[in-house]
């Protein structure tokens, strides 16, 4: 676990860069954390999404998985690929302050 | 009497019905016991089919054998189950049993036609699948015929049944065409949803390495989500091609469309499950066991048996109107069987990653945790004998359910 510094406020995160504490998140912090995952602008499109998983989250426990996205947040599976390109779920986690999805070995 | 009523004849549901003939006052209870059909069927031996190692009849067992005399078994289809009225309907007669206790093990499947094309024209011609027994020999056929090209493995989505399959599939390919005298003629390559070999860090590296030296190539965070069986191309949801002449395709795994109808299941048909408790997250009285739990461990016959202590000590607690005191630990082992006779073996928890020691005992083993040894690789052999003479008899295997840190490394 480390404290990284991301749009001026300190956060803790874990190895992956996964925030662990998904109250320390700001709409800023992911503008930032998602500029580092090579994303330039998030569009209401990327908000619609984050704010899906974000609620999802916060009433289930569990980050949301890509079927769980898909379902739930009107969006094909296609274009979420275009706005999260390469593993959409694990990067609108990282995005939006939360665990990386709860996967199985 | 009261009824204590068993959905699945696998092996979380034959273990249970077992332990609950034992446990409860049977002159109290009746235990009845539901499964679609008599075919016990030893999953863990489809990866050895299309190798010519195992034949289908070494891994399937009639499931009377191992179901005590006291167990009312019933061979039908489950056409609904409703929860707030304590029923289950049988397809059978539309028998209705209403109960007071319910264990759901009704297990995974795999989907094909959850992904587009999958299941056209190349399906069981150039594109099998090895996760059913009928599949898993029709693979076998075409293998001894096939003069090579690109075998492509695909795992279309997680959560899978026994996540290092794809794995083994692929180092015992390798070790197949060799002997073969063909492997200069054959390209391996693993398409994953993943961004490594395997899921953890350890793990994926020792993993990734052993792959490596075994000319398998990777194609790592791919997502399928096509097949165009006319082109003979596999495609993700990012617009990657990969081509392939085998497609070995592990479809989306999903749990029993009877959890679906009754609305009991997540968008997988999984159903909602304490992790700790094994008790449905929804209903006290139904505990979910094995594949049908969307619990975060492995789907795997080990699991089953690490869960069963919890899940038959909280079941007895809670008729008792007691405190359930045991929790699930989400122990999982797992032989990862690499070819030229030998086998890898990883052991975990929730909270512990795979990595490297030995098993069960420190240093002297016998088995060897991410290592490749010949023991490890009689060790998986043994264990279908182990599954069907003494786990499904009801004698105790010496494999203790909690995970323990005794013989791991920490590097």
């Amino acid at each position: 676990m480390v404290v990284k510094k991301i749009a001026g406020k300190e956060v803790q995160v874990n190895d992956e860069g996964f925030m662990t504490n998904p109250a320390e998140w700001t709409k800023e912090i992911a503008v930032e954390m998602a500029k580092e995952e090579g994303i330039a602008e998030l569009t209401p499109a990327h908000w619609a999404v984050i704010d899906f998983c974000r609620t999802t989250a916060g009433t289930s426990g569990k980050t949301p998985t890509l079927r769980t996205i898909t379902n739930g947040a009107n969006v094909t599976t296609k274009d979420l690929f275009g706005l999260f390109p390469k593993g959409p779920a694990k990067k609108v986690a990282k995005i939006s302050g939360l665990g990386k999805p709860e996967g199985c070995v | 009497m009261k009824t204590f009523l068993i959905l699945g004849a696998g092996t979380a549901g034959s273990l249970m019905a077992r332990e609950m003939s034992r446990k409860l006052d049977m002159n109290e209870w009746k235990v009845i016991l539901v499964d679609k059909d008599d075919n016990h069927w030893y999953q863990p031996g489809y990866l050895f089919l299309p190798f010519g190692i195992y034949k289908p009849q070494d891994v399937v067992k009639p499931k009377h054998k191992f179901i005590p005399r006291n167990v009312d078994f019933i061979i039908s289809d489950i056409e609904l189950i409703e929860p707030e009225k304590n029923s289950v309907t049988l397809a059978k007669d539309k028998k209705v049993i209403q109960y007071d206790y319910l264990v759901i093990a009704t297990g995974a499947d795999i989907h094909p036609e959850e992904t587009e094309g999958l299941k056209n024209g190349g399906w069981r011609h150039n594109i099998f699948d090895f996760y059913t027994a009928d599949g898993a020999a029709a693979l076998g056929d075409f293998m001894k015929r096939w003069e090579g090209g690109r075998l492509v493995v695909n795992v279309v989505e997680n959560p899978i049944k026994c996540p290092v399959a794809p794995l083994e599939f692929l180092l015992l390919a390798d070790w197949y065409f060799a002997k073969r005298g063909m492997r200069n003629k054959v390209e391996l390559v693993y398409a994953t949803p993943l961004s490594e070999a395997f899921t953890k860090p350890t793990s994926a590296k020792a993993l990734g390495v052993l792959l490596d030296q075994r000319g398998i190539s990777l194609e790592t965070d791919f997502y399928a989500g096509s097949v165009d069986s006319t082109n003979n191309k596999l495609i993700s949801y990012d617009e990657r091609e990969v081509p392939y002449d085998l497609l070995v395709s592990i479809p989306t795994n999903m749990g029993a469309p009877v959890i679906k109808k009754s609305g009991m299941g997540d968008n997988l048909n999984f159903v909602p499950t304490n992790k700790e408790t094994l008790q449905s997250d929804n209903w006290q009285n139904v505990w979910v066991l094995g594949d049908a739990a969307n619990i975060p461990a492995s789907k795997a016959g080990s699991v089953i048996h690490f869960e069963m202590e919890t899940a038959v000590a909280n079941i007895l607690a809670h008729i008792a109107g007691k405190e359930m005191t045991h929790k699930f630990d989400g122990h999982s082992l797992c032989f990862i069987e690499s070819g030229y006779n030998k086998a890898v073996m990883i052991d975990f928890s929730y909270e512990q990653e795979p990595i490297y020691g030995t098993y069960p005992f420190p240093v002297v083993g016998p088995l060897s945790l991410l290592k490749e040894t010949t023991f490890n690789h009689w060790g998986k052999m043994g264990f279908r004998i182990m599954y069907y003479d003494m786990m499904l008899k009801g004698i105790p295997v010496p494999l203790p359910s909690k995970f323990s840190m005794a013989g791991k490394i920490k590097k």
